[in-house]
C-alpha cells in the first residue's frame, strides 16, 4: 500500500509538471496582458517600465522557470484587476464553490444511489419508471434553462428562496461558510439542486444499471439461498459490487463541477471560482487564469488519488495487485 | 413407510416468454426421505435446475410456479409468503451451485459472509459467528480455517472457493441440501474429492440431498435414488444401481451410452441424435419421440407413467429383456 502511495505521489508530481507547461505557454498564447493593462495613450517609456516590472520582456522559458519558482513556494503572483496575490483571491473564492458543489454532488449520489437501486430491482414497477424517466430529463434539459426556470418558480413566483448571492454566512476555521446559517443554506438551495439535477440523473442510471446485472447473478441467488432478506442483500451484497462505478463518477464529476459550475454560479450570482475564472478570462488576468487552470489540475490528480484508494478498500481483488 | 422429508408433487414452472410459454418444469412429482440422496439428472435445459429453485422458490421472474405442491414439514412450499420461505431458504434447505466463482461475492471476506449467512436467521455476536464459520469451514476440509477466514474469494483455488460455499450451505445444518452441479466446474480430481467429501457429510450430519447433475459418472456413485428428467418430466426414476443396470426409457439409455466411458477405446463415441426440443414448442405427445429410435404413432399421445418395484418410467415403449430389476 506504502509503495502505492509513493508511485502515485511520483505520478502526481510529473502530472503537475505537464499541466504547468501547458497552462503557462497556452494562457501565453491566448494574448498580451499590456494591451489590457495599460491604456493606448502612453508612452513608450511607460511601457516598457511596465512590460520589464511585470518581467514580459524576459524570453519565455526564463518566464516560466520564474513562474515554477514561484508556484513552488504557492506564489502565483498579483492579479492584474484586483491588485491583490492570485492564491489569497483564489483561496477567498475556493469555500464559496466547494460548499456549494459538495451539496450539490454528495447530494446528488445520497438520493440518486437508493433511487436508481429501487429502479433496477423493481425495474417493472410504475415508480421505478417514473424515476426513469425524469433521470431522462435530467440527462437532457439543459442546466441554465432548469436554473432559470428554477429562478423563476422559486424566487420570482412563490418567492421561497432567494435568487442570488451567498446569503448570511458564518466563520469556521477562518473561513467563511454559507452552510452555517439558515440564511446561506436557503441561498444554497436553488443552486445547488441545479448543479445536482445533472449528477443525480446520472448516479440513478449508473446505480439502476447496475443493480440490475447484478440481480441477475449467481451471487444474489446464492445469498437469497442462504435466507439473507432482500434488504441484506441489497445492502451488503448489491451496493458492494456496483459502488466502483459509482465512485468512479463521483470522482469524475465531483472534480469537473468545482472547476465548471460556471454556468450556475454566473446564473445564480454565487462568488465561487467559475465567476472568477470567467471574469479572468474577459479582462485577460493572466495569474488568475494560471492559478486556477493549475488548481484544478491538482484538483483532478488528488480526487483521482482518493478514487484510486477507494478501488483499493473496496475491491479486495485490486489490492494485490497494486501492492 | 414413514412419512418422506420432502414430497414434490404436479410441480410446474412456467416461463411466459415472447415465443410463448416455456415449460421448463412440466408435472414433476417425486419424494425425498430422511438423508436420502437423489441424483436429478438430464441434459441442459431438461429443467432439473428450475426444479431445485421452485423447491425454494427462488424462480427469477417472469418465471413462477403454476401448479402443484412441495410438502416440507408438514406445510405446502409453494405459494408461501416470501417471509416464510426466506427463514426456510438456509435454515432447512440449503443451496449450493455450479460455479463458485460466481457465487461467492468477490468484495466480501468468506468471514462476512458466513456472518451473513448466519445472522439470516440467528442473532450471535460477532465472536460467536467466527468461532462457528472456523468449525464449519474446518468440517468441509478448509486447511487453517482460522487464517483463511478474513481472505477473499479470489484468494482461493476452485476446490476451496466451492469447500467454502458448501461450509455457507452447511451453518445451519440444514435437513436437506441442494446441489446444482456442484463439480461441474472444477478439475476431474478435485470433483472425486468434493463428491466423497459431500457425501461423507450427508452421512455424518444426516442431512438429505438432491444433487442435480447431467452427469451419470458422479450420479451414480453418489446417489441412492435418481430421476431421469427430461424436458421438463421425469421420464424415469429409481433406485440408481437398478435404472443403471437396466435402464427402462430410451432417453435413460441413450445417456449411459454416451458416457465416454462405456466406449471401447478406438471406436466412436455414442451420443443422443438430434438436440433437446425447445421448451415453447413441445411436441403433444412423448417429448423425446423425435429422437427417439423406438418412436412410433403411439408415442403422438403422452405416455402415462408406469411403475413397478420402486420404479417408474414414462414410455410406450420401455426396454424390458433386460429386466435385471
Amino acid at each position: 500500500m506504502l509503495g502505492f502511495v509513493i508511485q502515485r505521489l511520483w505520478q502526481a508530481m510529473i502530472v503537475i509538471l505537464a499541466m504547468s507547461v501547458l497552462v503557462f505557454c497556452g494562457v501565453f498564447a491566448v494574448g498580451n496582458p499590456i494591451d489590457v493593462l495599460i491604456s493606448p495613450d502612453a508612452t513608450q517609456d511607460i511601457r516598457a517600465q511596465v512590460i520589464a516590472q511585470y518581467g514580459l520582456d524576459q524570453p519565455l522559458w526564463r518566464q516560466y522557470f520564474t513562474f515554477f519558482g514561484r508556484m513552488l513556494q504557492g506564489d502565483f503572483g498579483e492579479s492584474f484587476v484586483y491588485n491583490m496575490p492570485v492564491t489569497q483571491l483564489i483561496l477567498s473564492r475556493l469555500p464559496a464553490t466547494l460548499e456549494l458543489v459538495l451539496f450539490a454532488v454528495v447530494g446528488a449520489s445520497l438520493l440518486g444511489i437508493p433511487l436508481g437501486m429501487y429502479a433496477g430491482y423493481r425495474h417493472d414497477a410504475p415508480a421505478a419508471k417514473i424515476i426513469m424517466g425524469l433521470s431522462i430529463l435530467g440527462f437532457s434539459v439543459p442546466s441554465f434553462w432548469i436554473g432559470l426556470v428554477l429562478i423563476m418558480t422559486f424566487a420570482v413566483q412563490l418567492g421561497w428562496l432567494p435568487a442570488g448571492g451567498r446569503g448570511t454566512t458564518a466563520s469556521l476555521f477562518g473561513i467563511e461558510w454559507s452552510f452555517l446559517t439558515i440564511d446561506g443554506l436557503r441561498h444554497m438551495l436553488l443552486p445547488a439542486i441545479n448543479l445536482a439535477l445533472f449528477k443525480l440523473a446520472m448516479m440513478i442510471r449508473l446505480a439502476r444499471a447496475g443493480t440490475r446485472e447484478i440481480m441477475l447473478t449467481d451471487t444474489i441467488r446464492f445469498a437469497r439461498a442462504a435466507g439473507l432478506s432482500e434488504g441484506t442483500v441489497l445492502v451488503r451484497h448489491v451496493l458492494r459490487l456496483i459502488a466502483i462505478p459509482l465512485v468512479t463518477i463521483f470522482g469524475l464529476e465531483l472534480g469537473s463541477t468545482l472547476a465548471f459550475a460556471v454556468v450556475t454560479e454566473t446564473i445564480f450570482s454565487w462568488p465561487g471560482l467559475g465567476k472568477l475564472i470567467i471574469d479572468s478570462i474577459t479582462s485577460l488576468d493572466r495569474p488568475v487564469m494560471v492559478a486556477y487552470l493549475m488548481l484544478v489540475a491538482l484538483l483532478f490528480v488528488m480526487i483521482n488519488f482518493f478514487v484510486d484508494l477507494a478501488y483499493a478498500l473496496l475491491d479486495p481483488r485490486l489490492r494485490r495487485a497494486r501492492a | 413407510m414413514t412419512q418422506p422429508l420432502l414430497e414434490v408433487s404436479g410441480l410446474k414452472t412456467h416461463f411466459p416468454t415472447a415465443a410463448g410459454i416455456a415449460r421448463a418444469v412440466d408435472g414433476v412429482s417425486f419424494t425425498l426421505g430422511r438423508g436420502e440422496v437423489l441424483g436429478l439428472v438430464g441434459e441442459s435445459g431438461s429443467g432439473k435446475s428450475v426444479t431445485g429453485f421452485s423447491l425454494i422458490g427462488l424462480v427469477d421472474a417472469p418465471g413462477r410456479i403454476v401448479e402443484g405442491s412441495v410438502h416440507y414439514g408438514g406445510r405446502d412450499l409453494v405459494g408461501l409468503s416470501t417471509a416464510a420461505l426466506r427463514r426456510i431458504r438456509g435454515k432447512e434447505i440449503a443451496m449450493v451451485f455450479q460455479d463458485p466463482m460466481m457465487t461467492l461475492n468477490p468484495v466480501l471476506s468468506i468471514a462476512t459472509q458466513m456472518r451473513l449467512a448466519i445472522e439470516a436467521h440467528e442473532r450471535v455476536s460477532k465472536a460467536a459467528a467466527r468461532a462457528r464459520s472456523v468449525e464449519v469451514l474446518a468440517r468441509v476440509g478448509i486447511p487453517a480455517p482460522e487464517s483463511r477466514l478474513d481472505a477473499y474469494p479470489h484468494q482461493f483455488s476452485g476446490g476451496m472457493r466451492q469447500r467454502v460455499a458448501i461450509a455457507i450451505a452447511l451453518l445451519h445444518r440444514p435437513k436437506i441440501i441442494i446441489a446444482d452441479e456442484p463439480t461441474t466446474a472444477l478439475d476431474v480430481s478435485i470433483q472425486a474429492q468434493i463428491l466423497a467429501e459431500m457425501k461423507a457429510l450427508v452421512d455424518e450430519i444426516g442431512m438429505a440431498m438432491i444433487w442435480i447433475s447431467h452427469d451419470l459418472a458422479t450420479v451414480s456413485s453418489i446417489a441412492d435414488r435418481i430421476d431421469v428428467m427430461y424436458a421438463g418430466r421425469i421420464v424415469e426414476a429409481g433406485p440408481v444401481g437398478a435404472v443403471l443396470r437396466s435402464p427402462r426409457h430410451p432417453y435413460t439409455q441413450g445417456l449411459l451410452e454416451s458416457l465416454p466411458s462405456r466406449t471401447v477405446p478406438g471406436e466412436e463415441l455414442r451420443q443422443i441424435p438430434g438436440t433437446t426440443p425447445s421448451l415453447t414448442n413441445l411436441p403433444n405427445g412423448c417429448a423425446f419421440a423425435p429422437r427417439c429410435p423406438r418412436a412410433d404413432t403411439k408415442c403422438q399421445v403422452m405416455p402415462v407413467e408406469s411403475a413397478a418395484a420402486e420404479r417408474t418410467w414414462r414410455c410406450h415403449h420401455p426396454e424390458t429383456q433386460r429386466s435385471a430389476a
